[in-house]
């Protein structure tokens, strides 16, 4: 009886990977076709790669935009909100620091379609104040991906400066440093996994963004724009063979980070 | 002597969130002495801990630190450290990276910031321990690089909050010795914070008992002890049987329906007062011999001593004594002119009864481990 129940749980357990990994597999596959169709699957080559990086321009430029739009957005986002966290954290007053809680929370709460559009009306809004008739493009979808991922940035951070004790800032300061300087010698390292899991965050957020972008990109174009771009006109597999690419690099960034935190757990027991 | 203070606390008055923590609080510390703030939670030990470090600014009153005014000298441009109740240690760093903290800050050249920090782990007794983790240290051990680390920087004073607090019984005895000897063997000044009378009275060259942030008393611990100020005092620092009684004329007092010569004068004629006797300054004796007569009315065997509850007309005393009686007995006590000690009336006259409802679990529990006045 044992036994069997081992078994199915281990057949349960193999169809939910199926099914989550079955369509990612299945762009893989076809991103190595050397044909154009996915009906079958006629010889293995590096044809759509190629193809990818050398004549799809229109691509290697939405990818470029993605990139630098996301980096851009962690970076700026990780700053702003590591900052609010700090401040979070050192309200004094109860009710004062509920307010702030819950304001940051609405933008996790609000559809996304809400969002763009909304702030899609305030950059207009803006702009004809300003006698400006073309406002969208980086600009305005960097400040609309900043405002989308400020939230988790304080989710992610204001959790590690409650765990730490207030009063190592105090015993750095104690010893010599200012108090700017005390919280770069002590409170920041150790609140660097909340930073790093917050920009991990916010960049897989920023890269594969399409609501709040449609709204407010205007001509600049991200990649999941242009993959959508094309699909009134079928896919193309080079298309597959990017999308591989995204899947490969995330996958990637996903372990290391795993590997990173696993590395500083052990330390963290190594003689306890 | 007005040369050998180091810190001068000037009429410190400080509020936190509407509520007054520090009363016109006025104390002065001489260089190298090892002092006691010692106090139950929330009378403001911590506090006035905080104000010296430089951590929270006094709303009105000067901390004068070797004779220059300290108001707005930040806490890293005092030559005080401090060691936090749980220690502050950094976990980011190892053993000999903690203790080097300040002295990197200090910008000590290279080998002399070995041979500190070497010198240091040897005065507590962590030699070989530089490379390992915070996390991977013994709470007494975590103790003990705290020290070294706020030595290292040779500061003029080291504030101690609670530091033992956080230790079992058997360490926290030893840590006590070891802290008295480091005090003595570098002349730092120590400014020691805590609630256990027993770590006052074994370890400090002066104390200062606190209440509700106000300074009941400042002495040596024989001083705190014979001549507690007032009930509070006397209550807070061991057992003592605090007994309503009213001076008839100097060395004489009366209470409990008798007339005793005692030691005290300079009272009103007939003032009220209270009576202090520390339980191991009475003596049991047959009822007949005995000046007073009592009632065993509990027993409990401590090891050195027995400890009795004896009512004695319906005031119950604590007494401790080396012979054994049972619940019951009927028997008298004797107490020596010397024993007793008189002292004005206080506002805590009142509040402090006698040991009608001692256990010594209910003690324990208004004597919390932790303290937090913050």
């Amino acid at each position: 009886m044992k036994r069997r129940n081992g078994f199915l749980s281990t057949v349960y357990a193999g169809l939910i990977f199926l099914f989550l990994y079955l369509p990612v597999a299945v762009i893989v596959v076809f991103s190595f076709n050397s044909g154009r169709t996915t009906t079958n699957f006629e010889s293995f080559s590096f044809y759509w790669y190629v193809r990818l990086f050398t004549t799809n321009f229109e691509a290697q430029a939405a990818l470029r935009n993605t990139l630098i739009l996301a980096l851009s957005t962690a970076v700026i986002t990780v700053l702003l909100g590591t900052l609010a966290a700090v401040g979070i954290d050192r309200l004094r007053r109860k009710f004062t620091e509920r307010i702030a809680l819950s304001a940051n929370n609405i933008p996790l709460m609000s559809p996304e379609i809400v969002m763009g559009i909304s702030m899609m009306m305030l950059f207009i809004f803006g702009g004809a104040l300003f006698n400006q008739q073309f406002v969208l493009g980086f600009g305005t979808v960097l400040l609309a991906h900043i405002t989308m991922c400020l939230p988790y940035v304080i989710l992610s951070v204001l959790p590690k400066l409650r765990q730490t004790d207030p009063h190592l800032a105090e015993a750095a300061q104690d010893l010599g440093c200012s108090q700017v300087m005390a919280f770069f010698r002590v409170t920041l390292p150790s609140i660097t996994t909340g930073i790093a899991s917050a920009f991990l965050i916010t960049f897989t957020l920023s890269l594969d963004n399409f609501v709040i972008s449609r709204f407010t990109a205007g001509p600049f174009t991200t990649l999941p724009l242009h993959i959508f771009g094309q699909i009134r006109m079928l896919v193309r597999p080079d298309m597959y063979a990017l999308t591989t690419l995204i899947f490969v690099m995330m996958f990637l960034l996903l372990l290391g980070s795993n590997l990173l935190q696993a590395r500083a757990a052990k330390r963290q027991n190594k003689h306890t | 002597m007005e040369k050998d203070i180091i810190i001068d606390l000037r009429n410190i008055n400080i509020a936190l969130g509407g509520q007054p923590i520090l009363q016109d609080l006025s104390l002065y510390i001489r260089n190298k002495e090892f002092i006691t703030l010692l106090g139950p939670s929330g009378c403001g030990k911590t506090t006035t801990l905080r104000i010296i470090a430089g951590f929270l600014q006094p709303d009105e009153g000067q901390v004068i630190f070797d004779g220059s005014d300290c108001a707005g000298v930040p806490p890293h441009k005092r030559q005080v450290n401090t060691i936090f109740q749980r220690y502050a240690l950094f976990p980011h760093l190892n053993v000999y990276k903690n203790v080097a903290f300040g002295l990197k800050l200090a910008k000590l050249s290279k080998k002399e910031l070995h041979d500190r920090v070497t010198e240091m782990l040897a005065l507590v007794n962590l030699t070989g321990f530089e490379k390992r983790t915070i996390s991977s240290l013994s709470g007494g051990q975590q103790q003990r690089v705290a020290i070294a680390r706020a030595l290292a920087v040779r500061p003029r004073v080291l504030l101690l909050d609670e530091p033992l607090g956080a230790l079992d019984l058997k360490l926290r005895k030893d840590m006590q010795v070891e802290l008295k000897n480091i005090q003595q063997q570098l002349g730092v000044t120590f400014v020691y914070v805590t609630h256990d009378q027993e770590e006052a009275l074994s370890m400090s060259d002066t104390i200062v008992v606190m209440d509700e942030g106000v300074i009941q008393q400042i002495g040596t611990p024989k001083d705190i002890y014979d001549e507690p100020k007032n009930a509070f005092v006397a209550d807070f620092i061991g057992e003592s049987n605090i007994i309503d009684g009213i001076m008839l004329a100097d060395l004489k007092v009366k209470f409990a329906g008798m007339t005793f010569t005692c030691v005290d004068k300079g009272f009103a004629k007939n003032e009220k007062v209270d009576v202090v006797i520390r339980p191991e300054d009475v003596d049991i004796v047959p009822a007949a011999r005995g000046v007073l007569p009592g009632t065993i009315t509990s027993a409990t065997f401590k090891g050195v001593h027995y400890e009795y509850i004896v009512d004695v007309q319906g005031f119950k005393w604590m007494i401790q004594s080396t012979d054994a009686y049972a619940v019951d007995d009927v028997i008298g006590i004797m107490i020596d002119p010397q024993e007793m000690h008189v002292m004005k009336k206080s506002k805590y006259s009142d509040l402090i009864g006698d040991y009608s409802s001692f256990s010594d679990e209910f003690d324990e529990l208004s004597n919390p481990e932790e303290d937090d006045d913050e």
